[in-house]
């Protein structure tokens, strides 16, 4: 499942110290539910991402558990404070092992 | 309206046996009250395998949300860690039919809240 | 006869149908629905319009002589025939026509006349419903509006076009494209090509104008034509608009909503500080406002038929009074505006040999409106059934599309105006008993539904070859039984499996020919269309 895997991160590039910020999130997988079934009958095996954390500095936002229930491409968003200047830290955990990131900076000001 | 619509239950998916239990599990068999959660979900979904659903509970540690009407239940649980500046969420979700959204919160204080949404699935069509 | 005619003439004149003492401030001018129709036309109003819940027995859910009696109608009148059933055909042969976008223009600029800068808003439904809409997707229409000079506009079936025509159109509009209920798909944000409101000083006064596209717009029509938005009612980001507004000073705050009557109501009394709500898509016309607390909302009918003029008094940021005339546009009375005819006549010209092609007559009046049935629609089922070699025939609820009288001919263009659409295939399919019967639950909750943010505004599907019976007071998956097989007379067998012809799939990928060929084929079979009255479907519960 690992290709065409585009993860996608909406931060604003500035806030003042302290600020509460809007965080959306967006990551682009089939999210395979394990409850369909090709033309043939069979069932087509669960691929999913279960997992998405937030983490600010080292610091944790958010740890997100997702289930087959997810739509496709899952969307999150939620809001983070910012008490200094640093970076966002996005990481999504496949069903086959793989482990998605991307890193977002901020600035203070 | 029209041809190849899938077959769709025509009352509301009544609750899935397993809801009950996955509450149990996440609550340790703690009472569940009311208040302090908010779950906004659409009167009417615009695309079943898209429904954009938030959680709100001031001061929560985790937040489960099921759908009770899908074959299986768990949709996500949201666990808020030290730099959350709210306990608000917001996800898209697959629902198979008109069903009870439900969201369970753990509260600061160990306690627990639920908060339920029926959104309606329709085959649609029509039109003025 | 000619002496009904006359006489009906003579009672009305154009001065008559203009007259209105101009008021207060500000005016506004509102158009809805027209559904491409740029020529005079007959238009029956329906004769049921079912009320449910807390709109049991409340406009506009009133219809022929208790809405007459309701708002004091004469018999007869000139009203009476624009604003309510029965006599139609009567009726019709002595007023004429209603309608044409050339006589609209005539009202408008005869109001614009009183007061320079009223404020023409068209609440949507505009680029769809004909054959010269169709095949110049929209175009015809963008040209013939772009003269009336509006100065904001909203949208439903624009969406239908496509939402890479919508933007295109859209970029180039003269006037404001507005919805604040339109949103990005993808991020749920504000789409960036229709801003929530605009601002208009008129009269010494800030007016604000709201858009409120239909709500429904992925559910009511097909999702994948505009993938990339979302819409809802958003009556949460309605207040914080209206907030917005009024602390940017507004001091006068229209909504120009898709929203359907119902839903306006219940939005009308859940978010504060809405002066006028100028309500469309669900084609009622009321002579007068209903008020919800301090809001007014107005409704404008469709086709092309009416013209609302409200003039309000705003003074130290509220609404002191209003004024209000539901203008029927008589086309025999009110004479065509040239210069919008000329515009009219450039759009049709490329196309006046097919619009104008015979294909048969009818000996029955053809309508549309009505909750369950009416009879274009019972031809376009009697069509699909017998071009399709079909068991029962679906013919989708919508409200648009004008009539005929006994003994009109039936030309190309009549067709396509009661079919005109982006996806209008002619789908075969098989459907077992059980799935007919989740159809109708599914579509009869969508108008039946006693909370109104339910109702997506159209009627009941069409059904050809089957009856059944409707309690309209029951919850969904129990207002639909003794569904019954009108060739055997049988019951529907929820088990059996049934051929099923319809048109207007929200599905991607329907195959089939396109409706207004498989009606025209039928009709030129027919030659002479006869009906006879529609009594398959038995409603209770109203
Ligand atoms: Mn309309
Ligand atoms: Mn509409």
């Amino acid at each position: 499942m690992a290709s065409g895997v585009k993860p996608r991160v909406k931060v604003p590039k500035k806030a003042g110290a302290g600020d509460a910020i809007t965080i959306k999130t967006l990551i682009s997988h089939k999210m395979e539910s394990g409850q369909r079934k090709d033309k043939s009958g069979n069932v087509i095996p669960r691929s999913i991402i279960n997992r998405f954390t937030c983490d600010f500095n080292g610091q944790n936002v958010v740890d997100v558990t997702l289930e087959p229930a997810i739509s496709t491409n899952p969307y999150i968003e939620f809001e983070s404070t910012v008490p200094e200047a640093g970076e966002f830290k996005f990481t999504w955990y496949d069903d086959d092992g793989d482990v998605y990131e991307t890193t977002k900076k901020i600035a203070i000001g | 309206l029209g041809a190849g619509a899938a077959l769709m239950t025509i009352l509301p998916l009544r609750a899935n046996a397993a809801v009950d239990d996955l509450i149990a599990e996440f609550t340790g068999g703690a009472e569940v009250g009311e208040g302090g959660l908010t779950l906004t979900a659409p009167e009417i979904a615009e695309n079943g395998n898209t429904v954009p659903i938030s959680v709100s509970a001031p001061g929560a540690a985790s937040i489960m949300v099921l759908a009770a009407g899908n074959p299986t239940p768990p949709v996500a649980t949201f666990n808020f860690g030290p730099l959350a500046a709210s306990q608000d969420a917001s996800t898209r979700i697959r629902l198979a039919g008109t069903q009870d959204v439900i969201a369970v919160a753990k509260m600061a204080d160990g306690s627990f809240v639920r908060a339920s949404q029926t959104v309606k699935v329709t085959i649609g069509g029509c039109g003025g | 006869g000619n002496w009904a005619r006359l006489a009906a003439q003579q009672s009305l004149t154009q001065d008559q149908l203009l007259q209105f003492d101009t008021f207060g401030n500000v005016s506004l001018i509102h158009v809805t629905d027209i559904h491409a129709q740029l020529m005079p036309i007959y238009f029956r109003e329906p004769s049921i319009n079912i009320g449910v819940g807390g709109n049991k027995g409340a406009v506009p859910h009133i219809t022929g002589a208790d809405f007459r009696r309701a708002y004091g109608i004469e018999d007869g009148s000139p009203s009476h025939y624009a604003l309510s059933a029965g006599d139609f055909e009567s009726l019709a042969k002595g007023y004429g026509k209603v309608g044409g976008l050339d006589r609209v223009s005539t009202v408008v600029n005869a109001i614009r006349a009183d007061r320079p800068d009223a404020i023409l808003l068209d609440g949507g439904d505009t680029w769809h419903g004909s054959y010269t809409c169709y095949h110049t997707e929209g175009q015809d229409m963008v040209n013939a509006m772009n003269h009336l000079k509006p100065d904001a506009m909203t949208f439903h079936w624009e969406f239908t076009l496509g939402s890479d025509r919508v933007a295109e159109i859209v970029e180039g509009l003269p006037f404001a494209a507005l919805g604040q209920n339109i949103f990005d798909a993808e991020w749920d944000e504000p789409a960036e090509l229709f801003k929530p409101y605009k601002f208009f000083e008129r009269g010494g006064v800030k007016v604000a104008v709201i858009g409120q596209a239909f709500p429904y717009m992925p559910i009511a029509n097909p999702r994948w034509m505009f993938p990339e938005y979302s819409f809802g009612i958003r009556d949460e980001n309605m207040q914080a608009m209206v907030d917005e507004v009024r602390s940017m000073g507004a001091e006068c705050v229209v909504c120009l909503s898709h929203n359907g009557f119902d839903v306006d109501k219940k939005m009308a009394g859940k978010v504060t500080g809405i002066d006028v709500i100028l309500s469309g898509h669900t084609h009622d016309a009321l002579p007068e406002p209903v008020l919800v607390g301090e809001t007014i909302i107005v409704a404008s009918g469709s086709n092309g038929k009416f013209v609302s003029r409200v003039d309000l008094d705003i003074r130290d940021g509220r609404m002191m009074g209003f004024r209000h005339k539901l203008i029927p546009i008589f086309s025999d009375v009110i004479a065509p505006d040239p210069a919008m005819t000329a515009v009219i006549n450039e759009q049709r010209a490329p196309y006046a040999d097919q619009l104008a092609e015979v294909i048969g007559h009818t000996d029955s009046t053809l309508y549309r409106r009505g909750n369950f049935n009416g009879s274009w629609d019972d031809l376009i089922c009697d069509a699909l059934i017998s071009e399709r070699e079909a068991d029962i025939a679906m013919s989708p609820g919508v409200r648009w599309g004008p009539s005929l009288l006994p003994g009109d001919p039936i030309t190309h263009e009549d067709i396509w105006n009661v079919t005109s659409m982006s996806y209008g295939e002619a789908y075969r399919s098989e459907m077992t008993g059980e799935f007919i019967k989740v159809i109708l639950e599914d579509v009869a909750d969508n108008i039946f539904n006693p909370d109104p943010y339910y109702q997506q505004g159209g009627d009941m599907v069409r059904i050809g070859g089957m009856g059944y019976r409707i309690d309209v007071s029951k919850p969904q998956g129990e207002r639909i039984t003794e569904m019954t097989l009108l060739k055997t007379g049988e019951a529907i067998d929820p088990a059996k499996t049934y051929i099923v012809a319809g048109w207007a799939s929200v599905n991607e990928g329907t195959e089939g020919p396109q409706i207004w060929d498989v009606v025209e084929s039928h009709i030129r079979k027919q030659g002479t269309v006869t009906l006879d009255p529609n009594n398959s479907v038995t409603v209770v519960g109203t």
